[in-house]
């Protein structure tokens, strides 16, 4: 187990280094449009006589506090949607989703169905075709010709897989294709050809070809398996990793961009303004929520486009249900996950005060980010039961990468993504508090980076 | 109470061993205009600071209208910091309505102080522009109106008239004899002395951590040790240096300007002058405010002599009872 993993995380990850830089600039990026004005609209406008809001509400109250929360994170969320990088990088994940969607329906779905050409002479043969070919799980459709001469053309202009006759002899098939019988079809008109034999051989002897079809029908293999393996597709493997991978994506797109928007307001002083009028955390707080917001609705528009395409083209072979719960709890997880690793981003970004500093104190978050992803998209589809990768989705830091892959693989018990949500929520109580105190007393030091020790302990 | 004076009353600060702050105490009064002048480091930038709780004090209390300062009250302040800060990536309109909101405008009242402000402040023009995109006069401009646009009730600022063109100096200080007619209390520094002695009503001069000489300008020139004047053109050039108890401080054409020690007779030295030759001038010429600040400031540094005699390099004692005059001790 061990060495598989070593192995896995050596290997580096094709598409994971190049999603770093692309939305890493997204976050410098000014905004573009000329129009608008945050001012505009949220809060409804203020008597003429009284321009202060905070005269009714009585300043220093909760509903004050909540006034100048959603100040903060409207601010965040217009400067963030209005810039180009995240409009592109948007318009790009989406349209990436909408095509492997589309791309995969247009690839598999002509090969999956087969049609078969029977002449109107031969109609009793087309029950039979359809039961073998259910048997076996294949899909066929039955396209009736008036002759053989109609079928023949149909084939050969595609719009028939094969033209299937009764030969004279009564005990085959005449099968015709245009260039070779797909292998799938072959074994639907072997079973039926051989059907059909039985139940003339059936009649021949007196007995009722449709009873013993029954008897035949019921008769089956019931399997008892003893330590039963879940059951895992391709679907569900790549609902995982992609639910996962994104997570991914996003906590690095826009963790740093907490991080950067802190050290922005440190290394332009105008901290110094706000923090006249704005407690600390109430500053940190509306930037979390504000960035948070943000890339809480990119997820959502990328999962419901996913997952709509998916359903409707039918590629995305689960009942519509399980696949929204388990988008559902991907994006809580992210949201959980954002919550962490934001506060830790904030307090970060608090310790310097210029950006070019901002790599020495984000680093030990990225790597957190990104080891659970390496390790998930490396182990899990090999070994989607590996223990090692359970008990790194156990930790809260890993979590949030790891948890809805192995919840889209469904290889995890819901005892233990309770616990492992339970630990993280449990972080992130310890952290809001630990971060909060780190980032309220660096942020108002310019000039040398803090020490994490400093800032703890000044008051 | 209820006098709209700010009042900073013994505020003391450390960084480790460093004293910032050593009971730095004064008051601005509703409707006045006080100038905070010291070298730097003297510790202006951290009192302010203080009063606009971006720092914390270690010691002392600053009050508003006789009530201690709350982030509520804090609101109401203008403050324009010295380091200039404001998102450098939002248009100047955005930003000054943000600020606006974020002191307690409603959408609708901060959309119109800005409009007010940046038209008289001539950044109207400008509105939609990134404020990086600006130059640093206008970007100063705009600072000034991110102190002006919630209509506040005291203005603290920091240096307001550093890098700003002869221009924006008028317009500044306009604004500010403009607040303080409206009762505002204005408190700002600067190390332009001609500016602060033509505009403020009174002046505080701080050195190391703490307040030297506070009052009316005209009070403290009237207060301050001033130089003895004496033209003698036959007598040679150094007929003062034997005096017991002067200094010559320089010279002003034909003159010598005479700095006399405590307990000097003038008429002395009126006789050794006349002694020489005839004199054609005599007099004693107030000091400027650039002197007083310079007499405070060198006091940093005590001659011998001059530490032996307590307050031998500030403001006399006989200050009247409007001002306060602290002697300074040779601690630094």
């Amino acid at each position: 187990m061990t060495q598989e993993t070593d192995a896995a995380m050596a290997q580096p990850t094709p598409d994971a280094t190049p999603a770093v830089p692309a939305t890493a600039d997204g976050v410098t990026v000014e905004p573009a449009r000329a129009d608008g004005v945050t001012a505009d609209g949220v809060t409804a406008d203020m008597a003429d006589g009284d321009p202060r809001a905070g005269a009714d509400t009585g300043v220093g109250g909760s509903g004050d506090a909540r006034r100048i929360l959603t100040l903060v994170a409207r601010r965040e969320i217009t400067v963030r949607l209005r810039s180009r990088a995240f409009q592109v990088t948007t318009v790009l994940f989406v349209l990436a989703i909408a095509a492997t969607t589309l791309i995969l329906d247009a690839v598999g779905g002509s090969s999956s169905t087969r049609t078969v050409a029977v002449t109107a002479a031969d109609g009793r043969q087309a029950a039979s075709i359809v039961a073998a070919a259910r048997s076996l799980d294949t899909d066929v459709r039955i396209r009736t010709v008036t002759d053989a001469a109609a079928g023949r053309a149909a084939v050969l202009d595609g719009d028939a897989d094969a033209l299937v006759r009764v030969t004279a002899a009564g005990g085959g098939y005449q099968v015709t294709v245009k260039e070779d019988l797909p292998d799938s079809l072959a074994s639907v008109l072997t079973v039926a050809a051989r059907q059909a034999a039985l139940e003339g051989q059936i009649s021949a002897l007196g007995g009722d070809p449709a009873m013993v079809g029954r008897a035949v029908a019921t008769a089956g293999v019931d399997v008892d398996a003893l330590h039963p393996r879940a059951h895992r597709d391709g679907t569900r493997l790549l609902l995982g990793l992609l639910s996962g991978g994104l997570i991914y994506i996003a906590l690095l797109t826009f963790g740093p961009q907490v991080a950067q928007g802190v050290i922005e307001e440190k290394s332009s002083r105008v901290v110094e303004l706000l923090l006249a009028v704005v407690r600390p955390w109430q500053l940190m707080a509306g930037k979390v929520v504000g960035i948070g917001v943000v890339a809480l609705g990119q997820l959502l528009l990328i999962g419901v486009v996913g997952v709509g395409l998916g359903l409707g083209t039918g590629e995305l072979d689960l009942p519509a249900g399980i696949a929204v719960g388990k988008v559902a709890s991907a994006l809580l997880w992210f949201l959980v996950g954002f919550s962490m690793y934001a506060l830790l981003f904030a307090a970060a970004g608090a310790l310097v005060s210029r950006q070019e500093d901002a790599a020495g104190v984000t680093t030990p978050m990225i790597a957190a980010i990104l080891i659970p992803y390496v390790v998930g998209i490396s182990v899990l589809p090999a070994s989607p039961d590996s223990s090692l990768v359970l008990i790194m989705a156990m930790i809260p830091l890993f979590a949030p990468v790891l948890m809805p892959m192995l919840i889209g693989i469904g290889s995890v018990a819901v005892w233990q993504v309770l616990v492992a949500f339970g630990l993280t929520l449990a972080l992130i109580a310890v952290l809001v508090w630990l971060t909060g105190r780190v980032y309220g007393n660096a942020v108002k030091r310019s000039g040398t980076r803090v020490s994490i020790r400093d800032a703890l302990r000044a008051t | 109470m209820g006098d709209g004076r700010l009042v900073i009353d013994e505020v003391s600060k450390r960084y480790g061993d460093v004293v910032a702050l050593d009971a730095m105490s004064f008051d601005v009064r509703a409707g006045e205009l006080f100038g905070f002048v010291g070298s730097n480091g003297a510790g202006k930038t951290t009192t302010m600071r203080i009063v606009l709780g971006v720092l914390a004090a270690d010691a002392g209390e600053v009050r508003y209208d006789g009530a201690p300062l709350d982030l509520a009250m804090r609101r109401r302040i203008g403050y324009m910091p010295e380091e200039r800060g404001l998102y450098p990536r939002m248009k100047v309109a955005e930003q000054l309505g943000y600020l606006a909101q974020l002191h307690g405008f409603g959408p609708a009242a901060a959309r119109r102080a800005v409009q007010s402000w940046t038209e008289r402040l001539g950044v109207a023009e400008r509105r939609d522009d990134e404020v990086q995109k600006l130059s640093l006069g206008n970007q100063q401009r705009v600072q000034l109106a991110a102190a002006l646009v919630h209509d506040p009730a005291v203005l603290v600022l920091d240096e307001p008239f550093s890098g700003l063109d002869p221009v924006a100096v008028d317009v500044m200080s306009e604004v500010l004899r403009e607040r303080r007619a409206a009762g505002v209390p204005v408190v700002f520094s600067s190390h332009q002395l001609d500016l602060v002695e033509r505009l403020c009503d009174r002046v505080g001069i701080v050195r190391a951590g703490r307040m030297v000489a506070c009052g009316p300008v005209e009070e403290l020139r009237d207060g301050g040790r001033g130089l003895l004047v004496v033209d003698v053109p036959q007598a040679g050039a150094d007929w003062a240096d034997g005096l017991d108890g002067v200094r010559v401080r320089g010279r002003e054409g034909t003159a010598a300007l005479l700095e006399l020690a405590d307990g000097v007779d003038d008429q002395a030295v009126l006789r050794a002058a006349l002694a020489t030759g005839p004199v054609r001038e005599f007099r004693h010429r107030r000091p400027s405010l650039a002197e007083l600040f310079r007499n405070v400031v060198s006091a940093v540094d005590p001659p011998p002599a001059a530490a032996a005699t307590p307050g031998a390099s500030v403001p006399a004692p006989a200050a009247p009872p409007e001002s306060t005059v602290t002697p300074t001790g040779g601690t630094s």
